[in-house]
């Protein structure tokens, strides 16, 4: 009997499978399709602190073995994601989720935070820093070292429980940038978002996309995962989420020998509902297959 | 939604670029008329939606137009082989305002979800007046098979060569409706909607991540707040579309 479980800054989860933000709703759509509590748990929907209708569409690119989207952090707001969405969701998920919070100033986030911080089904807090900061000519928060630990300290001083800061691939040195969390007092890292990418329409000369850019993600973004996963597990102490690409129970093999302690599955939802039960169900055989018994003796097993 | 394999019975081309393919398999959680598909294809990331034109307990039928790499290789599949499926996606036509005598306009590949509609309508005991609108007559498809079902057919293409020449709108003094159901492309349903004497119902397109409500690609934004295309739509009634 192999054992699947891993401990995230004290939160023991069942397996290290855990759908990943904007690609799962608030979860309850899939309680229709299985059930949603054999997930390690759930990362749940950008939430900020304004009501947001996100960006014009067409928001959705198919590329090769992976997609852009450019949704643009639809959510109804802090306020009626706590009092609609996440009642939703306790009725068909018994287990702690892990609240995806955005913002656009420092102010933002430890607003939200703030908030999901003080409900009981949440168990982490993961930060996502990949936002264009309103104070500072839009740069993303998440491209300096500086900016990141800015929000982290923020977010930090007005929550109490574990914070993962969610980097963005889309920098020269995310190694940095995840020790300047980490000093911040970040708990744990959460990488990457999607990389910035972008198609055009050879009929319309257009860019797809009506925001023109998007976020790119999907198996085509995995080898970039596993190797920011393994450049950032070599630099911090501090446990990681792998996320980028993950498709199968091999991949997340593969993003746990890089570093990670638990794994998000994003992109593969969409194209499969059930992307990660059949993942969850895989695992236990892959691990018998590469002599593998406790899932927690693999992390940043290549190192 | 139900996801499941599905085995091609048949697939013909209909018109200029449009096929007609049968599916068997589950159709438990298609619900009504005007739902979609979400259809797998190898070598493709996202699935393509695709509109139900027609059902029964064991085969769906859609009609599609080649538009793109995924619906060329849709068009080349062979009896017997099979398909990965969502299917009984979205909302779709709400046949409980229609009146005695409601109007369905189609637009090009708009028309495949009134097919089933229109039966469900006949079956209800309406008298239901049909306009089809094609740019050409090498694109039209459906005209005898609407007729077959006992509805009033107009056909219209914008160059003149099948039907009465011009726009769907062209054929509106022709008929009386109590109410309209449509399907069809964006500059279609301005013209319905500034034309339409009536309330009524347009099922929406939009490129879809997901296709059943994770993904909030296809948002629309409504006088009733935000609406996903593939979750509370596809069909939106008059009243609550923003232009």
């Amino acid at each position: 009997m192999v054992n699947t479980k891993v401990t995230l800054s004290g939160l023991t989860l069942d397996n290290p499978v855990i759908p990943a933000s904007g690609t799962f709703g608030f979860g309850y759509e899939f309680a229709d399709i299985y059930d949603i509590n054999i997930l390690g748990s759930i990362s749940c929907k950008g939430t900020t602190k304004d009501p947001r209708f996100g960006n014009p569409t067409p928001r959705i690119a198919e590329c090769s073995v992976g997609m852009i989207n450019s949704v643009g952090l639809q959510n109804p707001g802090v306020d009626k994601v706590i009092s609609e969405e996440l009642p939703k969701l306790a009725k068909v998920y018994k287990k702690p989720i892990i609240a995806n919070v955005s913002g656009f100033s420092i102010d933002d986030y430890a607003y939200t935070c703030e908030k999901m911080d003080a409900q009981e089904q949440v168990g982490i807090l993961e930060v996502n820093v990949s936002c264009p900061n309103v104070h500072n000519g839009g740069m993303s928060f998440g491209t300096t070292p500086e900016s990141a630990a800015a929000v982290t300290k923020a977010v930090k001083a007005v929550t109490k429980k574990p914070v993962y800061i969610k980097l963005s691939p889309n920098v020269t040195d995310i190694v940095s940038i995840a020790k300047a969390c980490e000093e911040a007092g970040a708990d744990g890292i959460s990488l990457i978002n999607t990389l910035l990418g972008m198609r055009i329409d050879l009929r319309t000369r257009k860019p797809v996309i009506a925001n023109k850019m998007g976020g790119f993600s999907g198996p085509a973004i995995f080898p970039v995962a596993v190797r920011m996963v393994y450049q950032v597990y070599e630099a911090v102490n501090i446990p990681i989420i792998g996320m980028g690409g993950v498709a199968t129970a091999r991949d997340v093999i593969e993003m746990m020998l890089a570093g990670a302690t638990a794994v998000q599955v994003g992109a593969a939802n969409l194209v499969d509902p059930c992307a990660c039960p059949n993942i969850i169900k895989d695992l236990p055989a892959v691990m018998e297959q590469y002599g593998i018994e406790n899932l927690t003796d693999i992390i940043g097993g290549s190192h | 939604m139900n996801n499941s394999i599905y085995t091609i019975v048949s697939n013909e081309k209909i018109a200029k670029d449009v096929f007609k393919m049968i599916l068997e398999g589950d159709t438990s959680s298609i619900k009504t008329s005007g739902q979609f598909i979400n259809i797998k294809l190898d070598g493709f990331f996202l699935r393509r939606p695709i509109s139900i034109c027609d059902y029964d307990d064991k085969t769906i039928t859609i009609i599609y137009k080649v538009v793109g790499q995924g619906t060329d290789v849709l068009s080349t599949m062979k009896q017997g082989e099979k398909l990965d499926v969502l299917a009984g996606l979205g909302n779709g036509y709400d046949t409980s305002k229609s009146g005695s005598s409601p109007l369905l306009i189609g637009g090009g590949v708009g028309v495949p979800p009134l097919y089933n509609l229109c039966k469900r309508l006949i079956k209800e005991g309406k008298k239901v007046s049909v306009i089809l609108g094609f740019n050409t007559a090498d694109e039209v498809f459906f005209e005898n098979e609407f007729k077959a079902l006992g509805a009033d057919v107009y056909v219209t293409t914008a160059d003149g060569s099948h039907g009465i020449k011009g726009f769907v709108t062209n054929a509106f003094d022709k008929v009386d409706y109590t109410y309209f159901f449509t399907c069809g492309p964006m500059p279609m349903f301005k013209a319905i909607d500034a034309a339409a004497k009536t309330s009524g119902q347009f099922s929406f397109e939009e490129r879809m991540g997901c296709g059943f409500g994770a993904c909030m690609g296809c948002t629309h934004k409504t006088k009733e707040g935000n609406k996903r295309v593939c979750k509370e739509g596809p069909v939106f009634v008059k009243e609550e579309i923003i232009w």
